[in-house]
């Protein structure tokens, strides 16, 4: 077999270097009702060609987004990858190593942290970052875990913008710490909403901007009232290409920013893996989950970089660690470092807006089709549309067309009574040809 | 063009080697002292072009950022280089023998991050609609049936994103059961002292107490300490199996009888699955619930800390409270399950938003493959064979913990041996960098006094494991000599010498600032 290198005859020789005259001796241990002599019901091995051959029709009875006309967010975004991003984290440097435990021969590794923690730490206008979550859903999770130990208090309110995945995900995973999680009604523009629940036990309030509807919101106001009663606020963003265009968290009062940094780097992946942004003020770092890389110097006195603040984690403080996480998002956080410098300032400026640009034509392309309404009024590259019957239909309606239409809300929530909107997203891969088949397309399936 | 020979000296006498040596620079030959990109005057630089149209924001008012961001960039060639020569700095599997204990680094095979990029998988939105999806949710199923039949267990939650995160959702699953049955006074979780440190930790975030169980002098779960631990107030128990010790729990059946017994469910942390694939199924121990590191058994690369993933296999009994979303075959193709409801009315909830770490799912699928059953039950076998072969070959010069019989897929030593030579395990482990090895796990398990766990994994060769035995037997023989200073100074071959990690913690600069930073953070609460 290709990936073990070992002879017969090494098996042999190694068995008599060790004493035992057969395998099983190595597996005395196994209570003998436990152990399985015969191969399980499994194919047996198979060489590259016939792997790739089974992956590759798997892989071609699904629909690429590149594959034409497609108009997807929700939380993830298309975007170009440079191919230079692919190139470096498969270097084998990167791809292969562990987690940096041994800095002396992890400052490859180490220095990208301290520098994807500078960037994460920019963007969202806050003092520190850590060195990724493992998406932007268990990011907001962790956050609002953070906001009752930094707070001591238990109540978090999650505002009718937060994506419903990341709200489910909190809820689930506070809830179960005994937080008392309450999320506010579904609305597209109504983060203001979060204002009337605060009182002197909120913890937290957790808000979205763009939210899952691509609504953008001042969210000053919300900093304000929470600072006053005590409470936190936490700034969710899942389209990262946003801090390229809009104000940022940090300058908006935020304690916490979380974010789901897919855009920048990482790809689709159905899903994942994708990489958790989290960021916040420095006063709360020793509260913080995850990895933290920080600057130090070796016995040379030269400039290098360790994990640091490790007592907050897991495998020192144990049950009274911070959080349980421990392997994270190391090579997506790679991935979204190599991608934004290769972007810098005025690169990320630009992308976000063509992204908005590309939206804006969007916008005006789906205004004209008869019986579609706009429903998101300020955006960055992402909004709302109700249209005539259900979204799923619509969506199902327009495949035959060639034209994937977007995502509709009620795939992400269907209790919410909103079958009849769709979440649509551009970006720089949108083209002009993509909006008019969009256009066109519509408007034949809702005439 | 081969280069002449001609006028210059080809022997490195005749250059005028010595073996101390200092540049002009502080430069180590290809070994680049590489800034970062924060120091690099690349303030306005970039490495990507747009066609960029004129921007109108006008319905954003005063959201727009106007203050810069503080971003630098790179051209590609200038990012290129900086992120190559970074790379240089780090050790990999791809280098040399990885040995850490508990982490399996094994060999990852490239075909598997080519099926990851397949457009089919890679270019995939998780939201795109169910009918253009197919080829994916039939690879979660077919995944889902491997993980079923080598663990011999009738459920798995596919979404957790790591081992740790696999925990929480076993956790979970049990917490929500108690809360059916009535039993959610249930408050404690036993855990054994040589436990990863996720275990306590992953309890204790879902709300549970912690209690401790005893270790055998064999360095087993003491069952007469158990047994009197197991209160109507136990939830679970989390053992490791084979356990951080490297050895294979001989009365696991009978734990998992008693822990039943008591009303408790049993969580079996499955790091160390490596050791026992296609030979034991953890359904056949009386587990209920098991998270697989795809990451560490089945071969996905560790990326220098995570992507992992852990999908959690779940006994009947727990199999109704699953997290959502997961894949039912449905008449010609396959669905996502996505809210709870109809069949999945008990779940305990979502762990992710979308449905888990997809491009793991495809490198192990391509891993199972690969290997068929035939090729993963040689993988256990050679991964023990292998740590046995370097505990039979490092015993005359180190103490294994526990010299008694055969150990599983690791061989953990403890520091008798160093004892009175003034070398610690720290100082060891750092001197083997210099000897082109990755130091082994250190002080892990707490159990064992500077313990050394090391684990070869079955994608070593033996003359790899012969050079590595080499290695640590002379280094080993250099300590008992009183060689000290190639152990207390260590490394000094390493692109750094050792860092410090006290400073590091006493005055954090977390991330990059023009001048240096005086604000001290706020001291940790009291617990």
């Amino acid at each position: 077999m290709r990936y073990l290198p070992l002879t017969p005859a090494d098996r042999a020789e190694m068995l008599g270097v060790i004493g035992a005259a057969t395998i099983d001796d190595l597996f005395v241990d196994v209570p003998p009702a436990a152990r399985k002599a015969d191969l399980f019901d499994l194919p047996l091995h198979a060489g590259e060609m016939e792997v790739e051959r089974e992956l590759s029709a798997l892989a071609a009875r699904n629909r690429p987004a590149g594959a034409g006309p497609f108009f997807c967010g929700a939380g993830a975004y298309k975007h170009h990858v440079p191919a230079t991003v692919d190139h470096i984290i498969q270097r084998s440097e990167f791809l292969t190593s562990y987690t940096p435990y041994q800095p002396e021969i992890a400052q490859g590794t180490l220095q990208v942290l301290f520098e994807f923690q500078t960037q994460v730490a920019a963007l969202t206008g806050l003092d520190v970052a850590n060195a990724s979550m493992y998406d932007g859903s268990t990011a907001c999770a962790e956050a609002v875990m953070m906001a009752q130990r930094v707070t001591r208090r238990k109540k978090a309110v999650l505002s009718g913008g937060l994506h419903p995945h990341y709200a489910a995900v909190t809820q689930t995973i506070a809830h179960a710490e005994g937080m008392d999680i309450t999320r506010q009604a579904v609305a597209i523009d109504a983060e203001a909403a979060v204002l009337s629940a605060i009182d002197a036990q909120t913890a937290c309030v957790v808000v979205q901007t763009p939210n899952v509807f691509g609504v953008v919101t001042d969210v000053s106001k919300i900093a304000e009232a929470a600072h006053a009663a005590g409470a936190l606020l936490i700034v969710v963003t899942t389209e990262a290409v946003s801090y390229g265009l809009l104000k940022s968290p940090g300058e908006m009062g935020a304690d916490i920013a979380v974010g789901e940094g897919q855009s920048i780097g990482v790809g689709l992946n159905y899903g994942g893996p994708y990489v958790g942004l989290f960021a916040a003020r420095e006063k709360f770092v020793r509260q913080m989950p995850g990895r933290l890389c920080g600057e130090t110097v070796d016995a040379d006195g030269a400039r290098g970089f360790v994990l640091t603040l490790s007592t907050r984690e897991q495998h020192i403080r144990r049950e009274k660690a911070t959080s349980n996480i421990c392997t994270n998002s190391g090579l997506c956080a790679l991935a979204f470092t190599i991608h934004m410098t290769l972007l810098g300032e005025r690169g990320l400026r630009e992308l976000a807006a063509l992204n908005h640009s590309r939206a804006r034509e969007l916008r005006e392309a789906l205004a004209a089709v008869p019986g579609v309404e706009i429903l998101s009024p300020r955006f960055f590259n992402e909004f709302a549309i109700r249209v005539p019957g259900k979204a799923t239909e619509v969506v199902e309606a327009l495949l035959a067309d060639g034209v994937v239409a977007g995502v509709p809300f009620s795939r992400l929530d269907p209790k919410a009574g909103m079958d009849d909107v769709l979440l649509v997203a551009a970006t720089e891969t949108t083209t002009r040809d993509d909006i008019a088949a969009f256009a066109k397309a519509l408007k034949g399936r809702t005439a | 063009m081969a280069m002449s020979n001609i006028g210059r000296p080809t022997q490195p006498q005749a250059a005028g080697a010595s073996s101390v040596h200092t540049s002009l620079t502080g430069a180590r030959g290809l070994l680049q002292d590489e800034a970062l990109i924060f120091e690099m005057d690349g303030w306005d630089k970039t490495g990507v072009d747009f066609d960029l149209p004129a921007l109108d924001a006008s319905d954003l008012g005063d959201l727009v950022r106007t203050a810069p961001i503080g971003l630098p960039g790179l051209s590609e060639p200038e990012a290129m280089r900086h992120f190559v020569r970074l790379s240089q700095k780090n050790h990999a599997i791809d280098l040399a023998l990885y040995p850490l204990g508990s982490c399996t680094m094994k060999h990852n095979p490239r075909l598997n991050e080519k099926m990851a990029r397949l457009a089919g998988f890679g270019d995939l939105h998780p939201m795109s609609p169910q009918s253009t999806t197919q080829g994916a949710l039939e690879l979660m199923d077919r995944l889902a049936h491997w993980l079923k039949t080598l663990t011999g267990m009738p459920a798995v939650a596919l979404s957790p994103k790591a081992g740790a995160h696999g925990e929480l959702c076993g956790l979970l699953a049990i917490k929500a059961a108690h809360e059916a049955k009535g039993q959610g006074h249930r408050r404690t979780v036993l855990v054994p002292t040589s436990a990863h440190g996720t275990n306590p930790a992953t309890a204790a975030f879902v709300g549970y107490d912690v209690a401790e169980i005893a270790q055998t002098a064999d360095g087993r779960v003491d069952l007469a300490d158990l047994e009197g631990k197991l209160s109507p107030d136990v939830a679970a128990i989390m053992v490791t199996n084979p356990n951080t010790c490297g050895l294979f729990e001989r009365d696991i059946i009978e734990i998992a009888r008693l822990t039943h017994a008591a009303g408790a469910y049993f969580y079996c942390d499955g790091a160390n699955f490596n050791a026992i694939v296609g030979r034991v199924r953890p359904g056949d121990l009386g587990v209920d619930a098991m998270h697989i590191n795809l990451h560490k058994t089945f071969s996905t690369p560790h990326g220098g800390g995570g992507p992992g993933a852990g999908p959690v296999v779940l006994s009947a009994a727990l199999a109704a409270y699953a997290p959502t979303p997961w894949v039912v075959s449905a008449g010609e193709g396959f669905k996502l399950v996505e809210e709870a409801e109809d069949e999945a009315a008990a779940t305990f909830g979502r762990m992710v938003a979308f449905h888990g770490q997809m491009g793991m799912f495809v490198r192990a699928y391509a891993y199972m493959l690969s290997h068929g059953a035939d090729g993963l039950r040689q993988v256990a076998e050679d991964a023990v064979l292998n740590a046995n072969y370097i505990k039979a070959k490092l015993s005359p010069v180190m103490t294994p913990a526990f010299p008694d019989g055969p150990c599983m897929h690791e061989a953990l030593f403890d520091d008798s041996w160093l004892e009175g030579t003034g070398v610690t395990t720290l100082d060891f482990a750092k001197a083997m960098i210099d000897e082109g090895f990755h130091p082994m796990t250190m002080y892990f398990p707490l159990v064992v006094h500077g313990a050394m766990l090391i684990e070869p994994t079955e994608t070593e060769s033996k003359q790899e494991l012969d050079r590595f035995c080499n290695a640590l037997t002379l280094l080993a023989q250099a300590a008992k000599a009183g060689d000290v200073e190639r152990f207390t100074g260590a490394p000094y071959l390493a692109p750094m010498r050792r860092l410090d990690e006290t400073l590091a913690a006493r005055k954090p600069r977390l991330t990059w600032r023009p001048e240096p930073t005086t604000v001290a953070p706020a001291p940790m609460a009291a617990e």
